[in-house]
């Protein structure tokens, strides 16, 4: 995305979260195979990893799940009992976007760096960091900083299972 | 090839293409690939929050599904004994219900680790088709294990350097 850096300004309490581990939570549910078959369905994904189980017990041991649903398995149920407001994935994104006032946002940049396999059963538990805010920007989407945040994931054993990064672009639209 | 475990690093060189993907994307691709990755904002199956929020002309696939195509992209290349190591998506435009996905890919890389892993790194696009004309919606710069032999398997790696 083509951006004007229009100037920084950003406020204290915001650059001393970098590098801060946040919301470490655990994931709502186990790592299950509906969700396996859905993604794939929704891909067209035939990879025999995921549906036989005699090539999945040859190649990987036993069943995995795709690598690329690392963020399936931890974004929160739409409505849960007792719950007033919704929970959001991703949270160090969302205030980001309340603290600075902007209130769009696009994703630009995602990268993935997988590790061990993910597994039915797993319960994965993630941790949120941000790693940079820019200074002021404008795009043709409109004005407002470009964000770096790491999601951490781990399986129940505390093994690594993945790192994702996402670059965020919070903006306010134009005109 | 390896057989019925898809390439090995002798089948690879730089410079290769990949089999293009291309498929007819419907409401249903996007809301089911929405809905498979629990993402439920509404600019992924609500028409008129998409137009009238996000100010495009439809609703359009969400990164994680994106990323399950992706996936799907490669591993039917390498068959079930390549492992993903690393994939970083840059999305510059969006792929909406109706257009038609069109999914390139390149050999940028091929090598061995000191571990004895076989690597590939792939340059891969999803483009989109809207009335003829073709864009880039997001690239995705793609690292993946493959067997170095057909007894090979990354899978069983006891080192793993993504």
């Amino acid at each position: 995305m083509t951006a004007t850096d229009t100037g920084s300004n950003l406020p204290a309490d915001v650059s001393d979260l970098i590098g801060v581990v946040q919301y470490e939570e655990d994931g709502e549910f186990p790592v299950e195979r509906g969700y396996i078959w859905t993604t794939c369905a929704s891909v067209e994904n035939g990879n025999p990893l995921f549906w036989d189980d005699e090539v999945a017990a040859e190649t990987t041991d036993g069943p995995i799940a795709p690598p690329t649903m690392i963020s399936v398995w931890f974004r929160p149920h739409h409505w849960a009992p007792g719950r007033t407001e919704q929970h959001l994935p991703l949270k160090v994104h969302f205030d980001l976007k309340e603290r600075l006032d902007l209130p769009e946002a696009v994703m630009t940049d995602n990268e993935i760096v997988f590790h061990a396999p993910v597994r039915p059963g797993d319960l994965l538990r993630t941790r949120q960091i941000l790693r940079s805010v820019s200074g002021e920007k404008t795009t043709k989407l409109g004005t407002g900083r470009f964000w770096v945040i790491e999601v951490e994931y781990l399986n129940q054993d505390d093994v690594l299972v993945g790192v994702e990064s996402y670059t965020g672009f919070g903006y306010r639209r134009s005109g | 090839m390896g057989g019925d475990a898809g390439v090995i690093l002798a089948d690879v060189k730089v410079g290769m293409n990949l089999p293009e993907l291309h498929y007819d994307v419907t409401a249903t691709t996007v809301i089911l690939g929405a809905l498979a990755s629990r993402d439920t904002r509404p600019m992924h199956h609500d028409r008129d929050f998409a137009q009238q929020r996000n100010g495009v002309r439809d609703i359009f696939m969400n990164t994680p599904n994106q990323a399950a195509w992706f996936e799907r992209f490669v591993t039917d290349w390498t068959g079930p004994k390549g492992r993903l190591g690393r994939m970083k998506f840059r999305m510059r435009d969006s792929v909406f219900a109706g257009d038609e996905m069109v999914m390139r890919g390149r050999v940028t890389d091929v090598g061995t680790d000191d571990t004895g892993c076989a690597w590939v790194s792939l340059e891969v696009t999803m483009s989109a088709v809207t009335d003829g004309e073709e864009r880039i919606a997001t690239t995705c710069d793609v690292r993946v294990a493959i067997p170095v032999d057909e007894k090979d398997n990354p899978w069983r790696h006891g080192t793993w350097r993504p």
